[in-house]
C-alpha cells in the first residue's frame, strides 16, 4: 500500500512509502489522523493550506461483504472542524486493488485551472477538465464514461465549483450513476479549491487484495455473512433490501421523532404517502426500470438502494433513500414522492448534499420564501443554485448560513451543520451524538437510534435521557472503528445483536491490518480517532459552546411527546471529554 | 369496548388489508386485550413482530389497550 501525493500546484503525483504510524489506519481513523498532523487547524478551509484526503476503508477492495467504503477528509467549510464523509461505491473497492492507502491532494493549480487526475495500475496522469466544468454531473459522467468505460468516478459539482459549502464529493454507483455520495461537511467544495475536477480510477487488472491471514480473514467474513444473511433486518427479503432505508419514516413517525416543517412537530400527516411502504409500492406498480433491492457496489449482501421510476417506468433517480426522502420530504411538509425524486436528481446533478439542503429549505421555508407543503417551489429553488444567482449561493452555504441571512432563530443545526432525520427532543440518546460529535450534527457518527427506536442491540425509551450518555459515547466509538474498517456501518445491526458476527467483523479486520484487536478495543480504538478529532477542532477554535443544542430545542416543547430537549449540559460536556 | 387506531407496517401489512393500508383500520376490543391478544385478532404470527408503539411509545405484549390508543406494530426494521 502506498500514499498517492497530489500535488496541484506542480501538477504532480508523488508515491510515498506509508509511514509506520500510519499502516495499521484506514478510511476514517487516517484521513482525521492525517487532518491533525497535515493540516493547521486555523487554515481556511477553502485555501491555499487546506488538502483533501481520500482514504478507502481497511478491508475495501478484499472479498468480505458489504465492504466498498471510501472516506472523504479535509476541514469543513460548512462546520470549519474537521470532517469526515464516507460513501459505498465500486471505487472504494478499485482504490483498494490499486494498492493507494490514502490520495493526499495539496496546493492549488497556478493557472487557476481545473484537472481530471487519471489512476490505473500504471501510473497517474494529469488530463484538462476543459469543457466539462460547469456541466452536471449525469452529463459529465456519462461523457466520462465514453472516454474511460472501465474507470470509476470521483467528483465534485458545479456547486462545488461556486464553493458552495453544501457541496459532496461524488461516487458512481454499480451501474456507473453519479449517486454514491461522500455527502456531508461541503468536501466537494474543498476538492474544487484544490482544482481537481474528477478523478479518474481505474481499476483494470488488478486482483482482490489478500489478506495477511487469509484462514483469519476467511473465518471471520463467513461468520459476519452468516449475521448479516440471517438478522432480520439485513437478510435478504429483509426490511432493509424490501423497503430500503425510507422503512424508517413511518417508524419515527410513529415515535413521534419524525422532523417535521422544520423540526416544529414530530409527527407528518403526510408520511404514509413517502414511507418506504409506498416507495416500494409505487416502484412496483409503476414496473419499467424501477427496483428495490439495489447495492450500491458490488459485493454487498444487504442491498438497501433502489431506483425510483417515473410514472411511465422510465428512471427518475437513485436513490431515494431515508434522510434525502425526509430532508427534502416531511422536513419541507412536502408529501409527494415524485416531487422528492427530481430534488434528489437535481442534487446529484448538482453535487450537493440533499440533507443539507433539505435543511436549509426547510429553514428557507420558515423565512417565509416559500410555504411549507411548496413542492413546486422547492424544486424551482434548485434554478437559483443552478444559475448561481444570490439566492442560489444563500442557500447553497447550508441552513445556519440562510437562517442569518433570513433572521430565522429556528435553525436545526449543531456546529453549522443541519440535522439529520431523527428529532432529539423526541430521541435524546441520538441528540446527544449530534450534539457531541466532532463532525457537527450527524447520525452516522453514533446511531443510538438502533437501541431507542428499532430495538435493535437493546432497548431504551427514546425519550429518558438516563444511561444515554454511555449509549451514545460507546455508539461514537464504535462507529469511528467501523468507518476505519471499510464496512458499510448498517453491518452494525446483525453485530449488535449476533455475537458471533461481531467477533467475524474484528477478524477479518485483524487480518487485513495485521492488529490484534479483541472486542474491547474496539471502543478504545475509536476513542482515540475521536480524540484526535476533538483536539483539531479545539486547536481549530471550537469550544464546549460548540456542544450545545440549538437554543430554541431548550424552551420549544414538541408534539406529540411535548418534550424540549432537556440532556444537561454537564452531560454533553461528559460525553465530549471537555 | 374500547376503539383503537392500528397501523401494520412493512412486511406485516400482508397480514391484515384494512390495518395495513396506509389509514390503517379502527377496530373495536372489549376491555382488559392485551397487545399480544390484538395480534391473534388480526392474525399476525407473533414471531414477525419486532415491536409496537402505542400512542408514541413503546409498549410490550402485554399492554392492555385503551379506549382511543394509536397502535404502529413493526417487524424488524433499520435504516439510516
Amino acid at each position: 500500500m502506498r500514499f498517492l501525493r497530489v500535488k496541484m500546484d506542480e501538477l504532480k503525483v508523488v508515491t510515498e512509502e506509508v509511514p509506520e504510524q500510519y499502516r495499521k489506519l484506514a478510511g476514517r481513523g487516517l484521513t482525521s489522523r492525517l487532518i491533525l498532523d497535515e493540516v493547521p487547524p486555523t487554515a481556511h478551509p477553502l485555501g491555499p493550506k487546506a488538502k483533501l484526503f481520500i482514504a478507502p476503508g481497511a478491508l475495501a477492495g478484499t472479498s468480505a461483504p458489504s465492504s466498498g467504503r471510501v472516506s472523504v477528509g479535509g476541514k469543513s467549510p460548512l462546520t470549519w472542524g474537521i470532517k469526515e464523509a464516507n460513501a459505498g461505491t465500486p471505487v472504494a473497492q478499485s482504490l483498494g486493488r490499486l494498492g493507494i492507502k490514502a490520495l493526499i491532494v495539496e496546493g492549488e493549480p497556478k493557472d487557476g485551472k481545473y484537472y481530471i487526475l487519471k489512476v490505473t495500475k500504471d501510473g497517474t496522469e494529469f488530463l484538462p477538465a476543459g469543457d466539462l466544468v460547469g456541466k452536471g454531473l449525469y452529463e459529465a459522467y456519462g461523457e466520462l464514461k465514453k472516454s474511460f468505460p472501465t474507470a470509476g468516478f470521483i467528483a465534485c459539482g458545479p456547486s462545488a465549483e461556486r464553493k458552495l459549502a453544501t457541496a459532496g464529493v461524488c461516487f458512481n454507483d454499480t451501474e456507473g450513476r453519479p449517486s454514491r455520495y461522500a455527502g456531508r461537511g461541503g468536501l466537494g467544495a474543498v476538492m474544487a479549491a484544490k482544482g481537481l475536477k474528477f478523478i479518474v480510477v481505474d481499476g483494470t487488472g488488478t486482483q482482490p487484495v489478500a489478506p495477511a491471514n487469509a484462514e483469519l480473514f476467511h473465518k471471520g467474513t463467513e461468520k459476519l455473512r452468516e449475521a448479516i444473511l440471517t438478522h432480520g433486518v439485513t437478510k435478504p427479503g429483509g426490511t432493509l433490501n424490501s423497503y430500503g432505508t425510507a422503512a424508517l419514516i413511518n417508524a419515527l413517525n410513529e415515535a413521534g421523532g419524525l422532523p417535521t416543517r422544520n423540526f416544529s412537530s414530530g409527527r407528518f400527516e403526510g408520511a404514509a404517502k413517502v414511507s418506504g411502504e409506498h416507495l416500494a409500492d409505487v416502484i412496483h406498480q409503476r414496473g419499467g426500470e424501477g427496483m428495490t433491492g439495489h447495492g450500491c457496489h458490488p459485493g454487498c449482501l444487504i442491498k438497501c438502494s433502489n431506483i425510483y421510476s417515473k410514472p411511465d417506468g422510465k428512471e427518475h433517480v437513485s436513490c431515494v433513500e431515508y434522510e434525502s426522502d425526509w430532508a427534502l420530504g416531511p422536513n419541507c411538509g412536502i408529501d409527494d414522492l415524485d416531487a422528492i425524486a427530481e430534488m434528489i436528481w437535481q442534487c446529484n446533478d448538482l453535487g450537493i448534499d440533499t440533507i443539507e439542503l433539505g435543511v436549509t429549505i426547510g429553514v428557507a421555508m420558515e423565512a417565509g420564501l416559500l410555504k411549507f407543503g411548496d413542492a413546486k417551489g422547492a424544486v424551482a429553488l434548485f434554478d437559483e443554485i443552478r444559475m448561481g444567482t444570490a439566492l442560489g449561493h444563500i442557500l447553497g452555504q447550508g441552513a445556519a448560513f440562510t437562517g442569518r441571512a433570513f433572521g430565522v432563530v429556528r435553525v436545526p443545526t449543531v456546529k453549522g451543520q443541519g440535522m439529520p432525520a431523527y428529532e432529539p427532543r423526541a430521541v435524546k440518546g441520538i441528540g446527544m451524538t449530534y450534539i457531541t460529535s466532532p463532525m457537527g450534527a450527524d447520525h452516522t457518527a453514533g446511531y443510538s437510534v438502533a437501541v431507542e427506536i428499532l430495538s435493535v442491540g437493546g432497548k431504551a425509551d427514546p425519550l429518558a435521557v438516563e444511561g444515554k450518555g454511555a449509549l451514545s459515547k460507546a455508539f461514537q466509538e464504535t462507529t469511528a472503528y467501523i468507518d476505519t474498517s471499510g464496512y458499510c456501518l448498517f453491518i452494525a445491526f446483525p453485530i449488535l445483536d449476533i455475537a458471533s458476527g461481531f467477533e467475524g467483523m474484528i477478524e477479518s479486520v485483524n487480518a487485513v491490518l495485521g492488529t490484534e484487536f479483541t472486542g474491547a478495543d474496539v471502543t478504545k480504538f475509536g476513542a482515540e480517532v475521536l480524540s484526535w478529532e476533538r483536539e483539531f477542532n479545539r486547536l481549530a477554535g471550537m469550544t464546549s459552546a460548540h456542544n450545545r443544542p440549538p437554543e430554541f430545542m431548550r424552551y420549544e416543547k414538541l408534539p406529540p411527546h411535548n418534550n424540549v430537549y432537556d440532556v444537561p449540559d454537564e452531560e454533553l460536556d461528559k460525553i465530549a471529554g471537555a | 369496548m374500547n376503539k383503537v387506531q392500528v397501523y401494520l407496517y412493512a412486511t406485516l401489512r400482508q397480514f391484515h388489508a384494512g390495518a395495513g393500508s396506509v389509514n390503517g383500520t379502527e377496530i373495536e376490543v372489549p376491555d382488559g386485550t392485551a397487545i399480544s391478544d390484538l395480534y391473534r385478532l388480526l392474525g399476525i404470527p407473533e414471531d414477525q413482530v419486532k415491536q409496537a408503539f402505542v400512542n408514541g411509545r413503546h409498549k410490550d405484549p402485554d399492554y392492555l389497550l385503551r379506549d382511543g390508543d394509536r397502535v404502529g406494530v413493526f417487524p424488524p426494521i433499520a435504516g439510516g
